[in-house]
This record gives C-alpha cells, structure tokens and sequence, in this order.
C-alpha cells in the first residue's frame, strides 16, 4: 500500500483518459478514471448492451518462473506449483496448459490476505511459467511474499508497466476478434499468448462484470495504441472504475479489503470452490485448519446478497438488523444500474442467510427493509465450454 | 438566484425561499439515483445539513444556504431522482423554507460570482 506522503501514480493510459475527460480520483496509490463522461450509469448499461473497456493497469500481473529451468515445461510447472501451492488454498499443480485461475492468499488464521488470478501458459517459449494477477492495494506485499516462497529456486517478474485492460459486455469477443483473430476461441477462463503486431501480447477471457469479456496485458510502447485501436470501434466505449464497482457488485463478486479481508474466511465469503479439496484434506495452506472446521462444522456468519426494499441505498459499514436487533453489517452496497434499485452484500449468521428471509439496513438512522437474495444479483453470462 | 459555497442555490419569493444544488454540483455527482428530503416543519440553520444527496457511487450531504423551516419539499424526486441532473436549477429543485432573515441570502453570489468562484476551483 502506497503512503499517505507518496505522489501518485499514473498508468501507462493515464494521460488517454484525462483526454477523453475521465474524471479521476486516487484509488491504491494511483490517479485512476471513476468515470467518463457518459457517467457511472450509463457506462454500465454499456457494458451490459455493448463492450466497454476499463483500464485495469494499477493491478499487479507479474510471471513467476524457475531460476534453473529444466527444458521439461511440466517439471517446471510443477517445481513452481510446489513452491507457491504453501501460500494459497488453490490446486495449481493440477492447473492445465491455457488456463486460469482464481484462487486466495492465505494467512495464518485463516483469513483472506489477497484474491489472485493464476495462469499457466500453452505455448512455447512461456511454458512453465505461471502468470499472477493480484490486488492493486495488496500486490506489494503479495510479491514479497512469492519472492520469499520462491527462495533461491526461482523469481517473480513483475509486468505491471505496461497496460492492463478488461474488454467487457456482450459485444467484446466481435470487437476483439478484428484485433486479436485468435481470442474468441478461448471459453471462460482460459489465457494464451496473442501476436499483435511486432509484439506479444496476453489475452483471456475472464473479467470481474459478470459479462462474456477479455482481459488483456499488453506491453507498455503498444499500450496507448491498442487502446485507441478499441475505443475507435464504435461498439466499445469507456468506463471508470465506478461502473467496475457497480457492475461486480451486480455479478456478486467481492472486492477484496471490502467484502473479504484478513479476516475473513473463504467459508464464510462463500468462496469454498476457490478451495482445493486435496489441499485442505492435507491442511498444505495458512489457515487451513480454521478452512477445514467451518467446511465441516459451518461458518459463524455468511456472506449474503441483499435486496434494500425502500430508501437509500445502503452501503460499506451499515447496519444489518434482525428483529431491531443488529446481526451483521454492509461489506458493499450501492444502487444497482442494471436493476434500477439498490443492492447490497454484507455478513448475517447462517440462520438469517436463507434466501427471502426478511431482514433490515440502516443507513442515517432510518431502518429499511430488505431481503436476502441469490447472489448473483445479475446472471453471469460468461462463455463457457460446453461440458 | 444566489448560490452558496457548497454549489447549493436558493431563490426568494416574499418569505419563501426555493433551494436546490446547482448545475455544476449536479454534474460533479453523476446520476443521482435517491434524495432524502427533510421532513416538512424541520427547523434549519444557515449550513447545517438540509437533505442527501446519493449518486450510484457515493451519498452527499447538501446543507441549508439559508435558515428557516421546511414548508414544502419536492415530491416529485421520490420517483424521479433524475430531474436533479435533467433540470438542476428549476425542475430539481429539493425544498422550499419560509426563512426569517432574508439577508442571509443577499449574503450569497449572485451568478457572475458564483462562475468566479467556479472558476477558482
């Protein structure tokens, strides 16, 4: 986490979006577009009509490899998902060629100290090599820790100067196939390696909208033209990091330091398939005592979605009320694009997590009615591969 | 019409004063999606809170540029936030107070002032 005293950073597409009269706003120790000029709203709805493209670049992508390769991509892989394997509660070893990811941090008491993204490469010369994506407020800490499982066997290199850019909405696999021909045969979850021009760069397809989406890493001298190429199709507009918030909060994925924290256990967030089985029956991760008991036993609290049936939407830190009594509170909430009313996630004990139980948000004093509701507040439509 | 420091505006008729948030202010929010408005009969001071303002991202506060008590508020908000983006200075506006001291809004900018001061930000 960057200091109070230190100046901000820009990314690499920092200045393109001053241009296009992105409205910023510091955000982990960067100066980051909130939104553009179409505002919070309407750049949702794009997203979930169209393509809209947000500048993820403040996150950390970095590629761990061996200091010794062995010339046996599978060895390597291996050798690497035994080193970081200790820190996560994922099954890496069992990762295939050309896939991601999404896994947690752990520590020591079972809480989440960062959500990560891992990719294993397909193809040659990158094979045997794992790509992280960490947090942008937690990717500091989360390479000192890699670099120190890593020991002397292997490094981390950081790939956090050039762009990092999210294509999301219905629209972006037709948008990305006249840059990138070879995208849209990717499903959900999958990540390859992309000519483009002179250069390489790394394309999947995931996101955090709950859209059908790529997300690309693209070196820093092709940056600023790869993101006019997109912006120049008129089915992809901008959006800010306000549409990313409500648009995740909408797909009912948490955001880290928010809906899971350091405290927070993966049971509990409702994030058990981030866990390997293999992995907890072996307690091989920080934490994995707790992980086991609340997977056998249950949690003491669950994360829930909520509907705010009246008033104000209810945000980060308000009250959850049971029968005038407070069970729990907000860990996200603001009002919903898509549905048109607010919605929030927040912590309640497993007795007051069914769906349709009636419960309470109070914001500025005045108790509201709301309703526990199935998260996903928007279906996913991601492109998966049929089973 | 005069306007406040904080981007509220307000203007009188008689004893009657209109108040509601400015263009610029209502640009600066976004979308506004919920107003909560003051109860009618509310007693307020210059600056003290009057009514909230929430866009998509954020609430706001938006406080009294005048005293006075809550006469009226504007009803129509309830079910179309968006007018305080669509008409920030005339449709949007958020409540009316019968005030006491009418030179408390004399002491506001007139607009020449206020776009100075706009200017200065």
């Amino acid at each position: 986490m960057a200091e109070a005293h230190e100046p901000l950073k820009s990314t690499v597409l920092g200045a393109a979006a001053e241009a296009r009269g992105a409205r910023m706003a510091p955000f982990a120790g960067y100066l980051l577009p909130v939104s553009f000029s179409d505002g919070i709203l309407k750049e949702s709805l794009w997203c979930r009509t169209h393509a809209a493209l947000f500048d993820v670049s403040h996150m950390g992508p970095a590629f761990i490899e061996l200091s010794q390769r062995t010339g046996d991509p599978e060895a390597d892989h291996a050798a690497i998902a035994r080193l970081i394997e200790p820190l996560v509660c994922g099954d890496l070893a069992r990762l295939k060629r050309g896939q991601l990811r999404y896994t947690l941090l752990m520590n020591a008491a079972g809480g989440i100290d960062d959500d990560l993204i891992f990719g294993r490469p397909s193809a040659d010369p990158e094979q045997g090599k794992l790509m992280v994506v960490a947090n942008a407020g937690a990717k500091e800490a989360d390479f000192d820790r890699i670099r120190k499982a890593l020991g002397g066997k292997g490094r981390l290199a950081r790939a956090d100067d050039g762009a990092l850019l999210a294509l999301q909405g219905p629209q972006a696999a037709a948008v990305i196939a006249g840059l990138l021909p070879g995208a849209p045969a990717l499903a959900f979850m999958e990540l390859a390696a992309a000519p483009f021009e002179s250069a390489t760069l790394w394309v999947s397809r995931s996101g955090y909208t709950g859209e059908d989406g790529f997300e690309l890493l693209i070196p820093r001298a092709l940056a600023n033209s790869f993101f006019e190429r997109l912006l120049a199709d008129e089915r992809v507009r901008p959006a800010g990091l306000g549409a990313r918030d409500a648009l995740r909060l909408e797909a009912g994925l948490p955001l880290h330091g928010h809906d899971i924290d350091a405290a927070t256990s993966p049971v509990e967030a409702g994030l058990s398939f981030a866990i390997a089985k293999r992995r907890a029956a072996a307690g091989a991760f920080p934490g994995a005592a707790r992980v086991a008991r609340e997977i056998e036993q249950g949690p003491a609290r669950r994360r829930v979605g909520l509907a705010v049936l009246e008033g104000a939407p209810a945000r980060e830190g308000a009250p959850i009320l049971a029968d005038g009594r407070i069970v729990g509170a907000v860990t996200s909430g603001g009002f919903s694009p898509t549905l048109g009313a607010p919605i929030a996630m927040g912590y309640v004990p497993p007795a007051l997590a069914a769906l349709e139980t009636g419960l309470a948000v109070e914001v500025r004093g005045r108790r509201q009615r709301a309703r526990v509701t199935a998260l996903p507040f928007v279906p996913h439509r991601y492109h998966r591969r049929p089973a | 019409m005069r306007f406040s420091k904080e981007h509220e505006w307000v203007e009188l008729d008689g004893d009657q004063a209109t108040v509601g948030i400015s263009a610029y202010a209502a640009e600066q929010l976004g979308d506004v999606v919920f107003v909560e408005l003051p109860p009618i009969g509310k007693q307020v001071k210059a600056g003290e809170a009057l009514a909230v303002v929430e866009s998509v991202k954020a609430a706001s506060d938006v406080y009294a540029p005048v005293g006075g008590a809550v006469e009226a508020v504007n009803e129509a908000l309830a079910d179309a936030p968006e007018t305080v983006n669509d008409s920030p200075e005339a449709g949007g506006w958020f409540v009316r107070l019968k005030i006491a001291d009418p030179e408390e809004a004399e002491a506001l900018m007139d607009r020449g002032q206020y776009e100075a001061f706009l200017r200065t930000l």
